[in-house]
């Protein structure tokens, strides 16, 4: 049996996107800025795919840009807001458990001269409100949360936390990186005051290297690629239209049956904690509960490394991730769980899995039997 | 303007009666190379020389580059053909060459001249004397200088007139396949490609064995040896590797030996089962990157007692290398950055916080006696179920 439980990597796309890009690829294959028929039929792809995105987050179909993923999404939005508004301020805050898109960009522009504040997260991966607002000064240009943690699920007040900016300094902007929130959860910018969102197309079942930065029509942005003033000048670059199309498609069938989706993740999430509490020493990081993200579960199996958790499981069919990448070579801690104040006996024996909505209660029962059978046989094997 | 190489080989030469086998295995091994690159070639071996003639057209370094890689070679000089248009001609030429190939003029020079037409109307003296005139009137910069010289310009007058002066250092050693075969111990480190390097470049040729511990060990950790032997068989050749599966021997080791012997036990199957596929495949010796302390393992004791357990020699190239100097070789023959990969062999999995450095053999054949039960038979499913990759 092959389950894949690592759908926080990426996902298996939706045959629909499959089928949809193939076709474009084959028939519809011109450059949406060609002035002749052949440009005009692509263009149409690219409108559609905005107006999908732009109806789900009610927002305008201008205010979405497609990027080249997450990462881009994440360079742009911190990078392209600090350098138009570096006048007003040079303060950014973000949190400690962001993903390394934004927090190694923080870090390059710390190098260029930007005074950066990370806000903290109490164990369950979640950052306090009060500490927001009392972070925030009248020189701050950008907030970045994410929306959901990647690493243990954890969601972010976010709704509330746009109403504390703009209450504290109504011009500070206001980003999300909603890459592992986007489908998963109800995102609405402009009833929750956000500015920017970044969303990456193969979290959702749609093709990889493809994605967009939601951009509100008031914000002051800088490209960060110039050339061909593609998307309004705003992102250059020919158009991956089938990509696009993708993105746009996976966004609609995500989004379709999203509340009952939704619904029977949390109900195979419960399957999977209470069964893997069952194990002796286990720890579950992040919140169990529905203040985490529905398709999140970050474990800690003490006294077997998360690698060769990660490979008797893979035997087994299983395909899940090492919470924390870690060898006798290299120790490379993780910034999420050690900002959780994870012990580091817990940090090297965690891995997570991470489910879709291909995801069956079989394969969730299959799962925990291979652990019941594994964990006891590793668990006689520690280095001494 | 290049259209040929001359392939200079040293060691060869004092082969005797022998020699043919030589040539003719280094003309192999640079056939093979030239197999793998752009361009037709045509390799002939005449009056002690071998000549790469090219066909087609080609790319100069990636010639140089393939052929640097081919054990056997000392030198490989480009060569231009000339025709044999009279003495005037020929002057034209060769200043034509020295125009090409030496930018800057403020060299010394000498022209050594080889007859293989003795119906030349010039003898080899009088064209070393009269090419020395031309070029010197050509180029007032350039100096003779018979017993030193910047620049030895050799004119060979064959069919046609073949024009060489540089010498290109080629990897030196023996061709590959004149040296009998060895077993090499793959490890997925620094020190085992090289060793591998080193020891087919006395012409030996190599199969190699790794030892793989999944769970424990990544399939990465795995391409990463499949990786690193690519880059040894560049030298060597296509070799096969035996890839054994050695979870259970090790657990089992772990679980009824004391836990700071681990390594050392370990190490003695891990010859022993390297010494059984090495003869099975005609092997005549075990090669391994080990270096006298470099790690607990490798101490002289430590190596006195895997040592003892083969029959067949075992040949340590790199035994009173430093570090450094292995890296360096490593990075020459393009293993360093695959093998500095953070993934975790076999080795260090379960390795002691403090294993013993000098282990005493007695004691260590004592405690090996409690795997005697199963041991047999789990090697036996170990060689059974081991994965042959061919690597090439």
């Amino acid at each position: 049996m092959e389950v894949y439980l690592d759908n926080s990597a990426t996902t298996k796309a939706y045959p629909e996107v499959v089928s949809l890009v193939a076709d474009i690829m084959t028939n519809d294959y011109g450059n949406a800025s060609s002035m002749h028929l052949k440009g005009v039929d692509a263009e149409k792809y690219l409108k559609y795919s905005k107006a999908t995105i732009a109806g789900i987050m009610k927002v305008k179909e201008k205010e979405i840009f497609f990027t080249s993923g997450g990462t881009e999404s994440d360079n742009w939005a911190l990078m392209g807001a600090a350098f138009a508004n570096h006048r007003s301020g040079k303060h950014l805050i973000t949190t400690k458990i962001e993903h390394p898109a934004i927090l190694r960009t923080m870090e390059h522009l710390k190098e260029l001269g930007f005074d950066i504040t990370y806000l903290s997260v109490n164990q369950y991966g979640q950052i306090s409100l009060e500490e927001l607002r009392n972070a925030i000064r009248p020189d701050t240009i950008l907030v970045s949360i994410m929306f959901v943690n990647n690493e243990v699920g954890a969601i972010q007040p976010i709704d509330e936390a746009g109403e504390i900016i703009k209450q504290t300094n109504p011009r500070t902007l206001f980003h999300v990186d909603a890459v592992q929130g986007f489908g998963k959860l109800r995102l609405l910018p402009k009833k929750w005051k956000i500015d920017m969102v970044s969303v990456s197309g193969h979290k959702i079942h749609g093709p990889k290297g493809t994605g967009f930065l939601y951009i509100d029509e008031k914000v002051k942005i800088k490209p960060i690629i110039y050339g061909g003033g593609q998307q309004n000048g705003y992102r250059s670059g020919t158009e991956n239209v089938p990509g696009v199309a993708g993105l746009g498609k996976a966004t609609e069938l995500i989004y379709r049956n999203m509340v009952e989706d939704t619904h029977r993740l949390y109900c195979l999430k419960k399957k999977l904690v209470s069964g893997l509490l069952k194990i002796d020493h286990v720890k579950i990081n992040g919140p169990q509960d529905e203040t985490g993200a529905p398709h999140i579960v970050s474990a800690s199996i003490a006294g077997i490394r998360s690698e060769v958790m990660l490979h008797s499981l893979e035997d087994k069919g299983v395909y899940v991730s090492a919470g924390s990448a870690c060898s006798s070579h290299k120790h490379t801690v993780s910034d999420t769980l050690s900002a959780m104040g994870l012990s580091t006996e817990y940090m090297d024996s965690t891995i997570r899995f991470s489910l879709s909505v291909f995801t069956t209660e079989e394969e969730i029962e299959y799962t925990l039997k291979c652990l019941y059978e594994l964990v006891p046989m590793l668990r006689r094997y520690t280095r001494r | 303007m290049f259209t040929a190489f001359l392939i200079k080989y040293a060691e060869i030469g004092v082969k005797g009666k022998n020699r043919y086998i030589f040539e003719e295995a280094l003309v192999r091994q640079i056939e093979f190379a030239l197999s793998k690159i752009d361009g037709q070639f045509k390799t002939r071996r005449t009056q002690g020389r071998i000549y790469i003639d090219a066909v087609s057209a080609f790319d100069f370094d990636e010639t140089v580059t393939a052929l640097q890689k081919v054990f056997g070679i000392s030198g490989i000089c480009p060569v231009v053909y000339v025709e044999d248009e009279g003495f005037e001609k020929l002057g034209k030429d060769v200043i034509n060459f020295i125009d090409n190939v030496y930018p800057d003029k403020h060299k010394t020079f000498k022209v050594c001249t080889r007859r293989a037409r003795k119906n030349y109307p010039k003898s080899s003296m009088e064209v070393n004397a009269d090419l020395g005139g031309v070029i010197l009137d050509a180029f007032p910069d350039m100096k003779v200088d018979v017993h030193n010289p910047d620049v030895e310009l050799n004119v060979e007058i064959r069919e046609k007139i073949y024009i060489y002066s540089e010498v290109i250092p080629g990897p030196g050693g023996m061709p590959v396949g004149t040296g009998g075969k060895a077993m090499l111990l793959l490890s997925g480190g620094i020190d085992s490609p090289v060793a591998g390097y080193m020891i087919s470049k006395r012409g030996v040729t190599l199969e190699a064995v790794y030892f793989h511990a999944p769970p424990y060990t990544s399939e990465r950790a795995k391409q990463k040896v499949v990786d690193l032997a690519k880059y040894v068989s560049e030298y060597s050749g296509p070799l096969k590797l035996h890839v054994i599966n050695f979870t259970d021997i090790q657990l089992y080791i772990y679980e009824k030996c004391p836990h700071d012997e681990l390594t050392i036990i370990m190490r003695r199957y891990m010859m022993r089962i390297a010494e059984m596929i090495a003869k099975e495949n005609d092997c005549l010796g075990l090669v391994t990157g080990e270096s006298i302390g470099q790690v607990a393992s490798q101490t002289m004791q430590a190596l006195m007692a895997t040592n003892e357990v083969c029959t067949l020699p075992v040949y340590r190239p790199l035994i009173a290398f430093d570090k450094q100097d292995i890296v360096d070789i490593s990075e020459k023959i393009n293993t360093y950055e695959t093998s500095i990969l953070p993934f975790e062999d076999c080795c260090t999995i379960f390795v002691a916080k403090h294993p013993v450095t000098k282990p005493n053999v007695n004691v260590i054949r004592q405690h090996e006696q409690n795997v005697f039960d199963k041991i047999d038979e789990m090697i036996e499913t170990a060689l059974q179920t081991r994965e042959i990759i061919e690597v090439k």
